[in-house]
């Protein structure tokens, strides 16, 4: 059901994939078939020629001429081929068409941080919208980071003191699985988004709702929210499985029994604080990883986050 | 028959009860101090040994964390604390000196006809300066957290406790230890020729020598400034890498790699002398485009000052240098496929003798083809936005530094093993060995291409569920390839406490050092070494009764062997 893409390539779900994935696959036969020819010439020189008995003359080979060209030429012309190919691709990657949708990226350790032309600032996973070319402005709040889209073959890194870019158009709605692949840190690999891609309309909707927030919704469908927009569902599942977090099944309530060997009764001011502190008290079997980054939640936005965790029984 | 005996090259037979570089003088005293460069070349031997023990272990607890895609092991900090501590170890406490150091520093000299190096002090001094380089290694293992990876980069090198000056300034020490050899060698290889030793007639382990000592000496350097200006930015708070203070990370990269990418060359250039040391005498062929493959090192050696910015295509370099970075690649890529061609033909119409030694070269000539064909995958701009920084560059680089340098220094250790302890090896184990390593290579590595492609980061302690099936046959790869290195060193131990005793000469090569005993008097040539064609196999008959190779004085008759001679001329 799920497109799996192929043996050496994940799915390719932008513009500029296809491309890339037929250079991929043409410089990977090339390469499988001299492999294959330097191996075969071996294997069949040792079988043909091994030593029968010890005191065996050899003739000395003369040097082929035509040989030594066939070996310098071909692979020089397949070389620019490629070379040719990939800068070309290389530059289409590089520049950005007129035109295109921009949203602000920012990194910091261990998390993104999107912001949209209206002002819309969401961590977790990035929307966009499909068919139309999108180009990230990206910058780091501290060390290097680098933004991967397997699915978009598209990775730049994200620097501290300059901004940096990529662009790319999603073709397929779905999604993609978004890392920081320039090493940070603790919680480096822990460092990763979704890229949400939806169709022109849909995405125009969720962005002037911000994200299909209003004031008036109930709490725990704002908790429900942002449980999705803020990136808790990477790390805490709601039907019991164990992921880097504790789950929220029958969270609300319990008793918590924390590394230093305290324990306390999840009530709203635990779940307040380990969602604005995180580090304060770790529950027995985890690690301080959850970002610090909750704490300019808002009161309401904190009130529904633990009204939806209450709701997980 | 027996009248052509070894007086006729006047040094083999020698006196059996003869003192040699081993027992001349046995306290630890004469070891500690010794200017020997076989005795020099052993110290090191034993020491990148344990170098390699400490980084291969390190190695094993990666794979073993990565298992399963959550914490298996180890926390992430732990984690990555490891795989920097076994980055940092392997490759500057381990590949950037093991061939030089240890097969140079041994083979070299005897090559040359020489009785030893130009500065056999200045050599010794190497030894000191390198085991100092790896104290402080040590020191930051204990005392610190240094988790930056090898490559340190800035500017989340300059935060952190400072713990990872201890390494930085471990790589400075070290870099001296290079730089000392390389001095050594150059002067070595332009001064001490035996007389009739003239270029074209220097072996391609001199000439890949040669080479890498040019790049030790020219690029060393770099890693050094670069080491102080981390330090100077560190403690005296100027700004140069850190933008927080006004610097530039990307800077940083360029001089990291400025020295990094030669250093590339100073692991495997190394590796492309030994082969050809490990493939002419099992073939009784002379490498085919000797010439060739001579020069091309030398000038690999000059084009790897040049494409540095291949590591850094998605750095924010601008687009012009990187198209400039990519197409030079290929100038380097080109002359090494080209010897690659060059040792696979030399096999053609040779004679083939399958002993571990060789086995080897084929494992490597089988490897390093991947790990170079990979290579000019990621130099393929839009290939490598999609691979930097994935697992197929770290399967890249592990086919050319291990299958490559690696199992070309293991094989030349099976070479020159009768030579150092005057034993020999258990042929049947040596090759199981061998065999297992390759096996326990692939596995752990191929898998990793298609990791990578399918991308997977590097540098991650845990991982999304789609890796976890690949990341575990990596693994399992591992603890075979780990078992298999350990057959081999078994087969060493074995070999020194019950081995057979090794003639002068049991491969048949044609090199200088094939005229010294095994193991070689302390001046290595008892009389001045008859200088040869240092890959004409004509004269060299093979002997019964573990007698080994001997040179047949050209006016003798040919001898019969135990087998009749093929009938023709
Ligand atoms: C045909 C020859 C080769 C070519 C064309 C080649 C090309 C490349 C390219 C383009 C990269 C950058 C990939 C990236 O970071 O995205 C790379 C990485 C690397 N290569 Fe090679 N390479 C070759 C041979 C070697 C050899 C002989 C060695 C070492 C003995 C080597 C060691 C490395 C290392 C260590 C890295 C990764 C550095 C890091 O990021 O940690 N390569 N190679
Ligand atoms: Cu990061």
């Amino acid at each position: 059901m799920e497109d799996k893409g192929t043996l050496w390539l994940p799915v390719d779900a932008s513009t500029m994939a296809g491309e890339i994935d037929s250079l991929f696959y043409f410089t990977y036969y090339v390469s499988i078939a001299i492999f294959v020819a330097v191996i075969v010439a071996m294997v069949y020189f040792v079988i043909k020629y091994r030593r029968k008995h010890a005191n065996e003359r050899t003739e000395r080979v003369h040097e082929s001429k035509i040989l030594e060209l066939t070996w310098i030429v071909v692979p020089t012309i397949l070389c620019m081929v490629v070379f040719t190919w990939g800068f070309q691709s290389f530059l289409r990657m590089s520049i950005a068409p007129p035109g295109a949708y921009e949203i602000t990226v920012r990194a910091a350790k261990w998390n993104w941080e999107f912001e949209y032309n209206n002002g819309f600032v969401v961590g977790g996973n990035l929307h966009v919208p499909a068919d139309r070319p999108v180009r990230l402005v990206m910058s780091s709040a501290d060390v290097l980071h680098s933004l991967f889209v397997p699915a978009f073959r598209v990775k730049h890194d994200v620097i501290p003191n300059r901004y940096t870019s990529v662009w790319f158009e999603a073709t397929k709605a779905g999604e993609y699985d978004l890392f920081c692949t320039e090493y940070c840190g603790t919680d480096h690999s822990g460092m990763l988004a979704k890229v949400v891609v939806m169709p022109q309309d849909e995405f125009n909707e969720w962005v002037d709702s911000r994200g299909g927030m209003s004031d008036d919704m109930p709490l725990p469908e704002l908790g429900e929210l942002l449980y999705q927009q803020r990136g808790c569902l990477g790390c805490h599942s709601l039907d019991g499985s164990e992921m880097v977090g504790p789950t929220f099944q029958g969270l609300y309530g319990s008793q918590r029994n924390f590394g230093d060997g305290t324990t306390a009764e999840a009530d709203d001011n635990y779940l307040r604080d380990s969602i604005v502190n995180p580090g304060s008290r770790i529950v027995e079997g985890y690690q301080n990883q959850m970002p610090a980054i909750y704490g300019t939640l808002s009161e309401r936005e904190l009130s529904g986050l633990i009204a939806y965790i209450k709701a997980q029984q | 028959m027996s009248q052509t005996t070894a007086t006729d090259t006047g040094n083999v037979a020698a006196p059996r009860a003869m003192k040699h570089y081993l027992n001349h003088d046995k306290t630890i005293w004469s070891w500690l101090s010794t200017v020997d460069h076989k005795r020099i070349g052993l110290m090191y031997g034993v020491t990148l040994a344990i170098m390699f023990l400490i980084g291969g272990t390190l190695a094993l607890l990666v794979r073993i964390e990565l298992l399963t895609k959550g914490p298996t092991i180890m926390e992430a900090d732990t984690y990555n604390q490891v795989f920097t501590m076994h980055g940092i170890v392997m490759v500057f406490l381990f590949l950037v000196p093991s061939i030089p150091a240890v097969l140079g520093n041994f083979a070299l000299p005897m090559h040359l006809g020489a009785a030893d190096v130009a500065f056999p002090r200045l050599n010794l001094a190497s030894y000191y300066v390198y085991l100092a380089g790896g104290a402080l290694v040590l020191c930051g293992l204990i005392v610190g957290n240094v988790d930056t990876g090898w490559t340190f980069y800035t500017p989340y090198s300059s935060q952190g406790d400072g713990s990872v000056l201890f390494l930085t300034s471990a790589v400075f020490v070290a870099g001296f230890a290079s730089i000392f050899t390389g001095i050594n060698f150059i002067v070595t290889i332009h001064k001490m020729r035996a007389p009739g030793l003239t270029w074209d007639r220097l072996s391609l382990f001199t000439w890949s020598m040669y080479a890498v000592s040019i790049v030790q000496v020219l690029a060393t350097p770099v890693v050094g400034i670069t080491m102080v200006l981390l330090f100077f930015e560190r403690f005296l708070g100027i700004g140069i890498f850190d933008p927080a203070l006004g610097g530039d990370p990307i800077l940083y990269q360029h001089f990291f790699w400025f020295y990094s990418h030669p250093a590339v060359y100073i692991m495997i250039l190394p590796a492309f002398g030994v082969v050809s040391e490990l493939i002419a005498p099992f073939v009784r062929q002379p490498i085919n485009g000797y010439k060739f493959v001579a020069l091309s090192s030398v000038a690999i050696a000059f084009l790897g000052f040049l494409v540095w910015g291949h590591h850094m295509f998605v750095s924010g370099q601008s687009a012009v240098s990187s198209i400039v970075f990519s197409l030079i690649t290929y100038l380097i890529g080109i002359p090494t496929g080209v010897k690659v061609c060059n040792w696979v033909v030399t096999m053609y119409k040779g004679s083939i003798w399958l002993q571990t030694p060789f086995l080897y070269a084929l494992s490597f000539l089988f490897l390093f083809t991947i790990g170079g064909l990979t290579g000019i995958m990621l130099g393929v701009l839009a290939i490598d936005i999609h691979l930097h920084d994935t697992y197929f560059v770290v399967s890249h680089f592990h086919y050319v530094m291990m299958g490559g340098t690696v199992i070309a220094a293991i094989g030349a250790l099976h070479y020159w093993w009768p030579k150092m302890t005057g034993k020999m090896f258990s042929e049947t184990w040596g090759k199981v060995s061998c065999l297992l390593v390759f096996l326990g290579f692939n596995l752990t590595f191929l898998p990793q291409f298609v990791l990578g492609s399918r991308g997977m980061p590097r540098r991650y302690a845990q991982y999304v569920a789609e890796f976890q099936e690949l990341h575990q046959m990596s693994s399992y790869g591992a603890f075979l390839l780990g078992f298999g290195l350990f057959v081999a060193l078994g087969v060493f131990i074995h070999s020194m406490m019950a081995g057979k005793k090794a003639p002068p000469n049991p491969w048949g090569g044609a090199t200088l050092e094939w005229q010294c005993t095994s193991p070689p008097p302390y001046y290595n040539f008892l009389e001045p070494p008859t200088v040869n064609d240092p890959y004409n196999y004509k004269p060299l008959v093979y002997r019964d009764g573990d007698r080994g190779w001997e040179y047949v004085h050209p006016e003798a008759p040919e001898v019969p062997q135990s087998e009749p001679e093929p009938a023709q001329s």
